[in-house]
């Protein structure tokens, strides 16, 4: 304005008032969550680079077909599949054999998988959820909300998950899946809040999010559109491996006998059979201990190796963060992200 | 001292809650202890008049379901801090909580304590070994391995190992925490038979549970290593033993030692699964046996007192840890929005 003593008027003032003009572009809604999608994308496309993230995605994928497709391909078990204790891998119509009820484990393993993955579901969104919930409130408000947070995560997280959820499952007796998964990670948030709470706590000095609170935001409004967005990934990463939790404590609880057993097919519930039937000390029934256990192991390789995976992208993140302020730092980031991908 | 303290108050709320809990499961709950003990001693004796019930389930769970609530509730925790933890009804009835716990309490502290102390030990000392060797062969060897066997649950790893060493090669006892033939007390043949009983479950812990804190470790030194003052150090020519012990190794392990105090509520807790595949007669056994035959005050009593284990462990494990970590006591007040 002062540059150009011609466009000034008489009376001192610019013949164009610049506030009223708008800008042309304006970020619609839509606007956003397409770059919002393409952001994401990226990001999947930088965790599918990691062979870690393939293989375990891959997996999952394999697990959720069996018990979605799987479930309709295979005909569910009953007595009458083959004789007591058909060796697998004989020829049979059963090509993993059968257990003591003449049941083929095969198709028990398929019919297990819907309910599994609903405990996994569940008991994962539960735990990440009230851990999100906590974690940030806690981390982001600070002071008393967060003293008082945090004690109450540090009590959760001191109290025996697993007794606990015996001796609530005791009394209660649940059968659904998703009660059941809610059940087993009743204080595994405890740990992965306390986690994001400590996330957060860099999180909030960062200048956009001081900027934020400068123009006057409301904390929710920072804490869901600044904070949230950026802990995404160590979410991800948490939900991953609290489903891991679920189905640890789940099968466990199964395998105790501890849950009340369903007519429903359960990978706890067939290792109880084999174990009770002996096959611990049989070699020759080892296989109906095998293969449950072989499928329970396999789905938590693959949980862990998607998280490593994940992992990967947030570090990244923070390697790119890094280098940004000084130069050293980052060569030494660099150096142990590039072993940790070996 | 502010932080010892606070401290202090965090075992106090946790205890004061792991105590509420139990009593709100006991009394409270729709179908729970009390009410099912009710409905079966009127079951069982038609004739008993309700004053007499109330006095049997007095007895068995420490309160008096006519009084109200914060009679119950006070006359409860007073009582399971004098050690009361009310009568088993089902398992053996009549016998003190207490007195079926008691000498389950040191086998399990032995097989777990031992179990927990040597997992933290392996998992530095090789955390530590990875970082200098870092990307060697044995970097990725035993970080690949320590992964697949973190993705192993603990009974798993306890079934496989009953199949191959006790059943397979007839190496170990698989059950039990010592053979009958041997007498107890200072004996060599005693200590060593029970050492035999207590290895498949030790190692259980040990192996499935070692490969985080591990990795934990080496990312940790790794950072710390690339440090400016481990360069100044060296600087300095200090001998490398003083580096790698007051300088990387105190750096690194501040992280996995908060991992370590949080695992040792989880394994107390696995107690449970663990004693009752290897039928080692620990606490977690006599927990299961109750929860199993629903024996309520036995069960609370046990959870109670794994629990009161837990909070004493955590407690001590953070005491020491401010002894290594001197920030841990100024603590950190952050700005409150």
């Amino acid at each position: 304005m002062t540059g150009d003593p011609n466009a000034t008027r008489t009376d001192g003032g610019t013949p164009e008032i610049p506030l009223t003009s708008v800008s042309a572009e304006s970020v619609t809604r839509r606007d956003r969550l397409k770059d919002s999608l393409a952001n994401h994308w990226e990001t999947f496309l930088l965790a599918w680079s990691d062979w870690r993230f393939k293989v375990g995605l891959l997996i999952m994928v394999g697990y959720v077909l069996l018990g979605t497709l799987g479930v309709y391909l295979v005909d569910e078990p009953s007595f009458y599949d083959g004789g007591k204790w058909d060796q697998p891998f004989q020829g049979g119509e059963n090509l993993l054999g059968t257990n003591q009820h003449g049941e083929s484990i095969l198709g028990s393993l398929i019919h297990s998988t819907p309910d599994m993955l609903l405990m996994l579901l569940s008991g994962a969104v539960f735990a990440t959820g009230v851990a999100a919930l906590i974690g940030i409130l806690a981390g982001y408000k600070g002071g008393r909300v967060d003293s008082v947070l945090t004690t109450l995560t540090d009590t959760a997280m001191m109290i025996p998950g697993l007794p606990l959820i015996i001796l609530i499952a005791a009394i209660w007796n649940p059968t659904n899946p998703i009660v059941v998964g809610i059940l087993v990670s009743i204080n595994a948030w405890a740990g992965v809040a306390r986690s994001l709470r400590s996330q957060v706590l860099t999180i909030r000095e960062e200048s956009y999010v001081e900027a934020s609170r400068i123009m006057g935001s409301g904390s929710l409004s920072i804490m869901r559109r600044d904070i949230t967005p950026q802990l995404l990934p160590l979410i991800l990463i948490n939900f991953v491996m609290s489903g891991r939790g679920v189905i640890f404590n789940s099968v466990a609880l199964y395998f105790l006998g501890i849950l009340p057993i369903t007519q429903a097919q359960n990978w706890g519930v067939m290792l109880n059979e084999a174990y009770t039937a002996g096959a611990v000390t049989s070699p020759e029934l080892f296989y109906t201990l095998f293969f449950p256990l072989v499928t329970i192991v396999l789905l938590s390789w693959s949980l862990i190796m998607l998280s490593q995976g994940l992992d990967r992208v947030v570090n990244v993140r923070a390697r790119a963060r890094h280098e940004g302020t000084t130069r050293e730092g980052g060569q030494v980031g660099e150096a142990g992200d590039a072993t940790e991908g070996g | 001292m502010n932080y010892f303290i606070k401290r202090l108050g965090r075992s106090g709320i946790t205890l004061f809650l792991v105590v509420a809990i139990t009593f709100v499961l006991t009394r409270l709950m729709p179908g729970g202890p009390v009410a099912t003990m009710r409905a079966r001693l009127r079951r069982q004796n038609p004739t008993m008049t309700t004053e007499q019930i109330n006095q049997q389930v007095q007895a068995a769970v420490g309160v008096r379901p006519d009084s109200p609530l914060y009679v119950q509730f006070y006359n409860y925790v007073t009582g399971v801090f004098q050690g009361d933890f009310g009568e088993s009804i089902v398992l053996s009835p009549g016998t003190p909580v207490m007195d079926m716990y008691v000498n389950a309490i040191p086998w399990t502290l032995f097989v777990l304590g031992m179990a927990t102390v040597i997992t933290f030990a392996i998992s530095v000392t090789l955390g530590a070994l990875l970082a200098y060797k870092e990307g060697s062969k044995i970097d990725v060897g035993l970080s690949s391995v320590s992964i697949i066997l973190n993705s192993i649950p603990y009974y798993v790893a306890a079934i496989v190992l009953i199949g191959v060493f006790a059943t397979w090669l007839d190496l170990l006892p698989f059950q039990g925490n010592r053979s009958l033939e041997t007498t107890p007390g200072f004996n060599v043949p005693f200590m060593i038979d029970v050492l035999r009983h207590a290895i498949l479950p030790m190692i259980s812990v040990i192996i499935t549970g070692f490969g985080a804190q591990m990795l934990g470790m080496r990312s940790n030194s790794i950072r710390v290593l690339g440090e400016d003052y481990i360069r100044v150090a060296r600087l300095r020519m200090l001998p490398t033993n003083r580096i790698a012990t007051r300088y990387v190794a105190r750096n690194a392990i501040l992280p996995i030692y908060t991992g370590f105090i949080i695992s040792i509520g989880f394994i107390l807790g696995g107690s449970v699964i663990l004693e009752e595949i290897f039928r080692y007669p620990g606490v977690g056994r006599q927990f299961f046996a109750a929860a199993s035959q629903r024996d309520y005050p036995v069960m609370m009593g046990g959870f109670l007192l794994i629990s009161f284990a837990v909070v004493i462990a955590v407690f001590i494990a953070d005491l020491t840890y401010g002894l290594i970590d001197p920030r841990a006591s100024t603590g950190d007040d952050n700005e409150a929005y």
